[in-house]
């Protein structure tokens, strides 16, 4: 069924994608669409724009909308548009460009597109084709729908917070924005399978995609070990629950870090060999520590006795001698010493990119190559910064045009 | 196409065949998604990986992943996070070190869309099945490797799973308790992320062979998923030199944020007060309104300052309430609130199970479970339960017979010769 045509710069190079993003989840699936090549058109309020930009942080601690870390980093590669959606001009001008658009991403509390007139039932009218995807954090239905959250509140409902943490302590979330990230990823595969299927039946859809299903989806193993023995998945501390030694345990310090290391040993066999290296197979005789399973259940007692030998080591001897072995350790990173890991280094992860306000920086980039069409990046849109671009562009609209809906507030 | 027990209607990725290779859970993961959306998907057993040959009793209940403890006779069939992973998929047996096994591989790999694998760098090629063969029997072919650290630089054969991964990324070092050190995730977190951008990947390659008649290569590095989920925080400290401290439950712009707790063993409520209209309302459903002009909790800086103090007060307020209670209560005045659900709740979760969230799968060994249905809601062309985790070989005669065109007695042979069969291979411990 394939077609052959003249390979283009970008897998999603023909695709042209509005979004009508805000802060994380809608803009970072945005952003994906728009590190194949696709026209992403960043949709915002011509006042302030995304709530993104107010959050940072910023250079020096000092809030800028055009220097925020979180914007720049979910809408690499965007060009930006003001529109004021709440105004009828406005959703005027944005159905007009419904008619050019294939994709169309949002992550409104559910109602607000309807309550503008701009609901897949209007806008697929109006352009049949339209893949449009909606994120919310409880989904477009059900009794929590217009509940409010954030990270901590959807880990908290998805089942992960409960099992993160110390069993004698509070439960954790994480910092960052990990329940929103799941969820753009899961729209952005729904977004292609939903032009795989257009390309098969020639119509777009609509996307529902929960944050709270999102996050429910990524740890099957508290949900399995529910439905086939009732077992409740508790917090194990800082480890992995039923192996052990699959945790960070202390080392010796070295170059001014405080010396940690993560080891991921449920092997049985990786568990005799790492013994050997630490000249104590003697434990293994110990009914205690005979395999990592029992010794999950003694772990406290099992880090005492490695403790001496952790402790005359660093985490580079640690990692390599048992890397060596083919024992799974790992370095235990920060944020910035994440920038100078040698691996990431080699692959060339980090993307050094220029922007007028923020500087040259270095982005994340993405975790995958594809042979035959590289990832683009490019840094964030401005606030508006193509919005005479897009409108001339897209829908041929002349200076007078432009001043007229820029004079309303429009743009 | 005519895959055995095939629905009515057409998914997504209806014809789309896939070879999976993938263990664990990071490639089950996303060829998960993908049988979910329709996808084909042809699971390849190595026997000698699925695990011991006899499971106790004992370690069935320290696991607690088989039915009711009960590992039966062929555990192997009945192990229901196994059974998760591989529904809507097919399964066969290759021993891939055979000459014989490599061959029918080959085949396979001839006549499907996808390759998915997610071993160490080495073993690919090790097995001489790598890209650049697979692409010379078929160009359109997609291969997707998933190794941990990628397949080049200083890391490249380094040994991982999700939960080394977890710190080595920077994601461990976003959770903990104030001032500790980086935790990792209770869930192996990095696993299931990292399968999310395959599948991402995969999709959007099949995209591009609609229009270019050509396959491709997707090489991942799960440690680099990881990084790109805290891609906001590794730019944040170039622009401000500050590395984020571990601040619990706690917020940067927000408080009362934290989990509480309330009545009963080890029930927890979280509560983000956001704005000074949350904060207001707050102070009003506690019974406390004389707080938004208390000079400790007036403005949010107040509340910053006297964190500790504020968080006693909210526990005091919630500890003799029922979680459920306290999150109406909550969210009806607009504050987010949600009860810190274990496994129980959360498959019992009213608002789930009003969305038809879970599947229940009905497998011929393991029984009948619930499982995560798929996110992913497409109005026309959903995701569905095509069918329940096949059994360890249960699609030799289709995969074999129908689709490569192997005689009955061929099939046999290959039984006697070992490069296929229905039960584990003997591991040396």
């Amino acid at each position: 069924m394939a077609t052959v045509s003249e390979p283009t710069q970008g897998a999603l190079s023909e695709l042209t994608v509005l979004d009508l993003s805000h802060h994380v989840a809608g803009a970072y699936c945005g952003k994906l669409l728009a590190a194949f090549g696709a026209e992403v058109i960043k949709v915002e309020a011509p006042e302030g724009g995304d709530v993104a930009r107010q959050v940072g942080p910023f250079p020096n601690g000092k809030p800028d909308p055009e220097s925020s870390a979180l914007y720049l980093y979910l809408n690499m590669g965007k060009k930006g548009l003001t529109l004021d959606l709440i105004s009828d001009e406005g959703a005027g001008v944005l159905k007009e460009l419904v008619v050019k658009a294939d994709v169309l991403i949002e992550n409104f509390a559910p109602g607000v597109m309807e309550s503008m007139g701009l609901d897949y039932t209007t806008l697929s009218a109006i352009n049949p084709r339209l893949v449009m995807a909606s994120i919310s954090n409880f989904g477009q239905s059900g009794p929590y729908r217009d509940y409010r959250a954030d990270t901590m509140v959807e880990m908290a409902l998805s089942g992960q917070m409960y099992v993160n943490g110390d069993p004698d302590r509070e439960p954790l979330t994480s910092a960052g924005y990990q329940p929103s990230y799941q969820a753009a990823l899961y729209t952005y595969s729904g977004i292609m399978a939903a032009l795989l299927a257009r390309d098969r039946d020639g119509k777009g859809q609509y996307i529902d995609v929960s944050i709270q299903e999102a996050m429910a989806s990524e740890h099957q193993f508290t949900l399995n070990g529910f439905t086939a023995s009732g077992k409740i998945r508790m917090r194990a501390g800082n480890r992995y629950g039923s192996v052990h030694p699959t945790t960070i345990l202390p080392c010796k310090a070295s170059n001014g870090k405080p010396g940690l290391v993560s080891l991921g040993i449920s092997d049985p066999t990786q568990y005799v060999l790492f013994l050997q290296l630490l000249d104590m197979s003697e434990l293994l005789d110990d009914p205690r520590f005979a395999n990592p399973t029992l010794c999950a259940n003694n772990h406290e007692a099992f880090n005492a006795l490695v403790h001496p030998w952790f402790m005359e080591h660093s985490a580079e001897e640690i990692v390599h001698a048992l890397q060596d072995n083919r024992i799974p350790a790992a370095f235990v990173n920060e944020v910035n010493e994440v920038l100078e890991d040698p691996q990431y280094e080699y692959r060339g992860f980090w993307k050094a990119i220029e922007h007028p306000v923020a500087g040259t920086r270095r982005y994340a980039g993405l975790p995958y190559h594809l042979s035959e069409a590289p990832p683009v990046y490019d840094r964030a849109n401005l606030l508006g910064e193509h919005t005479d671009e897009v409108l001339a562009g897209k829908l041929n609209y002349d200076g007078e045009r432009l001043a007229q809906l820029r004079e309303g507030g429009v743009i | 196409m005519s895959s055995p027990e095939s629905p009515d209607a057409k998914g997504p990725l209806d014809g789309v065949r896939v070879v999976d290779l993938s263990r664990v859970w990071a490639g089950p993961h996303c060829t998960r998604i993908l049988a979910d959306l329709g996808a084909e998907v042809i699971h390849i057993s190595g026997r000698g990986l699925v695990g011991r040959r006899t499971v106790t009793r004992e370690t069935a209940e320290a696991i607690g992943i088989y039915p009711d403890n009960e590992p039966g006779e062929r555990h192997w069939n009945r192990h229901v996070l196994n059974n998760d992973m591989l529904r809507n998929k097919l399964d066969i047996t290759l021993e891939l070190n055979t000459e014989r096994g490599v061959e029918l591989f080959k085949r396979l790999v001839k006549i499907s869309d996808i390759v998915i694998e997610n071993y160490s760098p080495r073993v690919m090629p090790k097995l001489g099945i790598d890209y650049p063969v697979l692409k010379a029997i078929n160009p359109a072919i997609i291969y997707c490797s998933m190794p941990g650290y990628g397949a080049e630089g200083p890391f490249q054969h380094f040994v991982s799973y999700g939960t080394t991964i977890d710190p080595h990324s920077g994601l461990a070092s976003r959770m903990g308790y104030p001032g500790e050190e980086p935790h990792m995730s209770g869930n192996a977190y990095p696993d299931p992320a990292s399968g999310m951008f395959a599948t991402g990947a995969i999709m959007t390659a099949l995209f591009a062979r609609n229009r270019t008649g050509k396959g491709q290569c997707i090489a991942m590095a799960q440690s680099e998923s990881g990084a790109a989920l805290t891609g906001e925080a590794s730019l944040g400290y170039q622009l401000s030199s500050e590395v984020p401290p571990r601040i619990g439950n706690g917020h940067v712009r927000k408080a009362p944020h934290g989990a509480y707790p309330t009545r009963g063993n080890d029930k927890w409520i979280a509560i983000s007060v956001g704005s000074e209209d949350q904060w207001a309302a707050f102070c009003g459903e506690i019974n406390s309104p004389e707080w938004v002009t208390d000079e400790r909790f007036g403005t949010l800086e107040d509340r910053m300052q006297n964190q500790a103090e504020l968080d006693r007060l909210v526990s005091e307020w919630t500890c003799d309430k029922n979680a459920y209670d306290v999150m109406r209560q909550l969210q009806a005045v607009g504050i987010a609130a949600g009860v810190v659900v274990n496994a129980d709740e959360l498959m019992n979760d009213e608002h789930l199970n009003d969305r038809g969230f879970f599947w229940k799968f009905d497998h011929p060994e393991a029984g009948t479970h619930s499982h995560a249905g798929q996110p992913i809601r497409l109005s026309e062309t959903p995701a569905r339960h095509y069918r329940p985790a096949p059994t360890l070989g249960q699609h030799h005669p289709y995969v074999l017979g129908e689709l490569l065109g192997l005689s009955n007695d061929e099939i046999s042979a290959l039984e006697e010769s070992g490069v296929i069969g229905y039960e584990p291979l003997v591991r040396e411990l």
